[in-house]
């Protein structure tokens, strides 16, 4: 067990090379940058065995991860923004033909205009090409998210790609103290990867997802779903197995539960914001506010049961967004009412677009009047977004 | 409560569900596995025998493979599958190879 401090993106490149991955290929984009940089330096001093490329887009990119892990490397990439958007069509086949890539996507808001700072649009708009989407919301947690993503992306109850996301700059470019496994026990947890679900090779021919009639493609959905399924499962365990193992921090699967279940109120967000949120929320409690948070690390495999298991009690909800879907509501928002909707109001609020500063006094204030309209009954708007969809933040007059 | 799923053995239904994957995902190239797209033709190709310097330019571009050239040999096509695209005709270096009408 090592311990240095590192930033968020320097912190996955450690993650990477503990892996043991061996195919990388980097186009630059702020705020990912640093991820590839970072291994380039660990592969130029043989810190890590592995082929880098450069390629000449993001698109390629992503191609290039497919044909390598297709060829039964373990293959790793990064991106942001644009350069996600970028490789929308890639994403598809990926998850479709079932390869365990892992990405990391370091959050940033999406043009126009050109912004380097983070909201949830990048990864969010990705939600249903097949990818596990993790969140990280601490540099630590990063590097464990991605460290576990391998392992639970090949796992053979799963093989579906996973992605990782952190926040641009609030931890990608945010030194914290990290603890970190050593590369033997890294390797004994995580040996080379096997390959599945098929392998290419010279003088083996055969073509992957040529025309076929249309029950295969309803069919291959159909397991990528089932695969999605058993994906919780396996992040539930990982999670487990790994903080036994390294004698690390078990986070809770596919949530975080910050005194969320038995509460009155419960807050639902997700990513390196649920810090400041955290202390809002502590603080609303030594009001003796009975309010806890629930913070999603997984988007896919959407946590469904746990919000239904964490909010059984609860009078109120309130999802707090960092991305919307224009022309409906929240994003994050969206998918906790489908989950809970009918058993609990919920309330959505939208802050921090393109990386508007919400700090604990804003989370204090957004938590507070949530708990006050629920207390004096005024929540009828709460399910009617064009009459009332409270924006934080937005200073236009 | 909605519709839960949860699979009995994840070990077991995971190794099944890679199996029918790969049978649903992949599939290996085998000679006429469309039937004989000879029949779509309209135009035959002929390797004019004189003409040819055996130099295999057809056998690499023709997109069926239906082509067989012994190496530095004179070529043959297999008109079982030859669609009669045209492109050996149009890339011999010296016009060996002309389109005729089917049927003719
Ligand atoms: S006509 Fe087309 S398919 Fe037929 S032999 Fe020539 S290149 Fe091949
Ligand atoms: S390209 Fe023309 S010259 Fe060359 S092998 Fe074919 S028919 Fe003969």
């Amino acid at each position: 067990m090592a311990r240095r401090v590192l930033m968020g993106n320097t912190a996955v490149a450690e993650a990477v090379r503990l892996a043991g991955v061996q195919v990388v290929t980097a186009y630059p984009i702020t705020p990912q940058t640093v991820i590839v940089e970072r291994i380039a330096e660990m592969v130029e001093r043989g810190e890590l065995k592995a082929r880098y490329i450069r390629v000449e887009s993001e698109h390629s990119a992503l191609a290039l991860v497919y044909g390598a892990a297709a060829g039964g490397a373990r293959a790793f990439t990064a991106t942001s923004s644009h350069g996600l958007l970028y490789m929308y069509e890639m994403l598809w086949w990926v998850a479709g033909s079932r390869l365990p890539i892992v990405m990391a996507v370091v959050t940033r808001s999406i043009g126009p205009p050109w912004g380097l700072h983070s909201d949830h649009h990048d990864a969010l708009t990705v939600r249903d090409t097949g990818w596990i989407i993790g969140f990280a919301s601490s540099v630590q947690e990063a590097f464990d998210m991605t460290l576990q993503a391998f392992k639970i992306s090949e796992d053979r109850r799963v093989m579906l790609p996973a992605m990782v996301a952190l926040e641009g700059f609030t931890l990608s470019h945010t030194a914290e103290p990290v603890e970190m496994p050593d590369e033997k026990s890294v390797s004994e947890w995580l040996p080379p990867r096997e390959p599945l679900p098929f392998k290419i090779e010279p003088g083996k021919a055969f073509a992957v997802g040529n025309t076929g009639p249309d029950e295969v493609t309803m069919e291959l959905k159909w397991l990528a779903w089932r695969a999605m399924e058993r994906s919780r499962f396996v992040i539930r365990e990982t999670d487990l197995e790994y903080a036994k193992r390294f004698g690390l921090r078990s986070y809770g699967g596919l949530v975080e539960d910050v005194y969320a279940k038995g509460s009155d109120y419960v807050v639902v967000a997700m990513g390196a914001w649920c810090g400041d949120l955290k202390e809002a929320v502590e603080k609303l409690r030594g009001e003796g506010y009975r309010v806890g948070l629930l913070r999603i690390r997984y988007f896919r495999p959407f946590p469904w049961e746990e919000l239904r298991e964490v909010s059984q009690n609860a009078k109120a909800v309130l999802v707090i967004d960092r991305a919307v879907s224009i022309g409906h509501r929240g994003i994050l928002g969206l998918e906790v009412s489908s989950a809970i909707g009918d058993r609990v109001p919920v309330k959505n609020v939208i802050a921090g677009i393109g990386g508007v500063d919400t700090g604990p006094e804003d989370f204090y204030s957004i938590v507070k009047t949530f708990i006050e309209e629920y207390e004096s009954g005024s929540i009828e708007g709460w399910s009617i977004p064009e009459w009332y969809m409270p924006w934080m933040g937005v200073v236009s007059k | 409560m909605g519709i839960v799923y949860k699979p009995i053995d994840p070990e077991k239904e995971g190794i099944e569900d890679l199996e029918i994957l790969s049978e649903k995902l992949l599939s290996k190239p085998s000679p006429g596995s469309a039937g004989k797209t000879g029949t779509w033709r309209l135009y035959k190709p002929r390797i004019l025998v004189d003409k040819c310097i055996k130099c295999g330019i057809c056998w690499l571009y023709c997109p069926e493979d239906t082509i067989a050239w012994p190496y530095r040999g004179l070529p043959s096509i297999n008109y079982d599958y030859c669609k009669g695209c045209g492109i050996c005709a149009n890339v011999c270096p010296v016009n060996a190879i002309e389109m005729i009408l089917e049927g003719e």
